[in-house]
């Protein structure tokens, strides 16, 4: 059984947690942008936490069911329909054969999941489905392909189970302007001066964002050093090229580069980040390793007690 | 030789990640420390992956299942197991990589000969006579930096990089020769080509070098690049 892809959508990507354990041949991990959102969506049906589901990005997409399921939707409002008829994200619904969902335009945020009981069924490779366009690797095809016209997204029938949403306050505070970092290894290479003005200045989403980073406009920083050798790029990690505008690198990062980075975001601020449009303002704020791992241990803990 | 003393630092990168440094400078001895130290750390208990470059190694570990602490002391174990001067222990292999070395295909061969004061047959002899070290994967996917280049090779990257620089492609940089596993926009001087496919996703070794692997090209002819399955076309 499966869905017929009426409509492709913009850009819809079958992800799981990632491609892991092959950075060190340049293969980078992929995965969802909004790893808290993903989990959520796997929670809500009860589904293995590295499930398959269907990373929806702007929207513009329209699947038929050919069988009765569950769905989940998380992460943003992409004014999602259910046989035409409004439904919000963050809960689980029951679809019957025939049912039509689809995904409209951002009412806020970027990027809706869409979970099913059970996964999306598709053969992974290198132990992931997690598509990564750049690398023609993973997704319905093993090719790297987004979602096409006319595609069918394979899942396994399954009886309606109780409907079930998300706490509100185990929901992540989209709306929130601030991002917090990590200050990293190479802080120290800023100069008091260079980090006031990266942490007291707005910085704008430009329209050059994407899966594999979110480039930022606004006040140019620049550190002491001149160049650093090539290093492994840790998720996250904000680089600073020589133009002084910081990328924030993500899922489908490169794995290593040689620009001085001024820290890195963590997990939870760079699914928050992912949700941003072009435009959008953010502001960087320094937290310390234990307030990353608190604030990490925090949402696990949340997801793992409702379970 | 490698001591004791180069033990390497370690710091935080993010709360699932550290990064260990283990020189200032490149070189071959730390370069093969790394790689040792890579092969030791790979399926320990809570590392998720490694990403080893020329003077550096990044640990991304599993933050859910343990803490910082635990890894760092698995680290530390680990590391100190190692002896930075075994190469028994190293299992470097030899690469040889077949390469056209032709106009037609190595469109900067004449500018670099121009460049480093050679003929187009004498770059290709230091080309291909030299066994260079494969010191980082990455950029993409099986993109190996090799190093080091003789002297008189050295030539800057374009000032325009090219939009899309053909598989295969044989190029070098400053002190370092690369083969392009994929078509992307590249800035090296491209002097030949390989038929040879770098990255096979249905080979288990996916990636045709590792890092601290001993490469070296060989020169071959039109025809025999042509029967090996090599394509001119790309430019």
């Amino acid at each position: 059984m499966a869905f017929n892809v009426i409509k492709p959508g913009l850009l819809a990507l079958l992800q799981d947690l990632g491609r892991h354990g092959h950075q060190s041949i340049g293969l980078t991990t992929g995965g969802p942008m909004d790893e808290m959102a993903f989990r959520w969506g796997n929670a809500l049906l009860g589904n293995n936490s590295n499930c398959p589901q269907l990373e929806i990005t702007f929207g513009m997409l329209t699947l038929e069911a050919q069988a009765n399921t569950n769905i989940a939707i998380t992460g943003a409002d992409l004014g999602a329909t259910l046989n035409d008829k409004e439904i919000s994200p963050w809960r689980t619904y029951a679809l019957k054969k025939g049912d039509v969902v689809a995904f409209h335009q951002p009412i806020w945020g970027l990027r809706a999941y869409l979970a099913v009981s059970g996964g999306f069924l598709c053969d992974p490779i290198l132990g992931s489905v997690a598509t990564v366009m750049r690398e023609k690797v993973g997704g319905l095809t093993g090719k790297g392909d987004k979602l096409q016209r006319g595609d069918v997204l394979p899942y396994s029938a399954c009886s309606h189970q109780p409907q079930k949403a998300v706490p509100r306050l185990a929901i992540p505070h989209y709306g929130q302007k601030e991002i917090p970092v990590i200050l990293g290894y190479q802080y120290k290479s800023f100069s008091s001066l260079e980090r006031a003005n990266f942490f007291s200045s707005d910085y704008s989403v430009s329209s050059h964002s994407d899966r594999m980073g979110y480039r930022l406009e606004g006040k140019a920083i620049h550190s002491d050093l001149k160049g650093i050798i090539s290093e492994g790029i840790a998720y996250g990690a904000i680089q600073v090229p020589k133009d002084g505008q910081p990328i924030v690198l993500l899922q489908d990062r490169q794995t290593i580069g040689g620009y001085p980075k001024i820290g890195c975001v963590s997990r939870v601020g760079g699914g928050i980040l992912a949700q941003k449009q072009p435009g959008d303002v953010i502001q960087f704020t320094p937290i310390t390793v234990d307030q990353a791992e608190q604030e990490r241990h925090l949402h696990m803990a949340r997801l793992a007690q409702w379970r | 030789m490698m001591s004791r003393d180069n033990f390497p630092h370690i710091e935080m990168v993010s709360n699932h990640s550290c990064l260990l440094t283990f020189s200032q400078v490149i070189s071959e001895a730390t370069s093969n420390y790394i790689a040792l130290v890579t092969q030791k750390l790979t399926g320990l208990d809570g590392i998720i992956d490694l990403v080893p470059s020329y003077t550096t190694l990044l640990v991304v570990f599993d933050d859910d299942e343990y803490d910082r602490f635990a890894i760092f002391k698995a680290l530390h174990q680990s590391i100190e197991a190692v002896d930075p001067n075994d190469f028994s222990l190293n299992d470097q292999r030899d690469v040889v990589i077949p390469v056209y070395y032709g106009k037609e295909v190595g469109p900067d061969l004449e500018d670099v000969a121009k460049h480093c004061q050679l003929s187009i047959n004498e770059v290709i002899k230091r080309h291909s006579e030299t066994v260079y070290r494969a010191y980082a994967i990455g950029f993409t996917p099986g993109f190996a930096f090799l190093g080091n280049t003789p002297d008189e090779l050295h030539v800057p990257r374009k000032t325009t990089p090219r939009l899309k620089v053909p598989v295969g492609s044989v190029a070098i940089a400053e002190n370092q020769t690369a083969v392009y596993p994929s078509v992307t926009p590249g800035g090296w001087q491209i002097i030949g080509r390989t038929p040879v496919n770098l990255i096979d996703w249905g080979c288990e070794n996916l990636a045709l070098i590792a890092m601290g692997d001993a490469v070296r090209f060989e020169a071959i002819s039109r025809d025999e690049f042509l029967v090996q399955g090599g394509q001119l076309d790309g430019f």
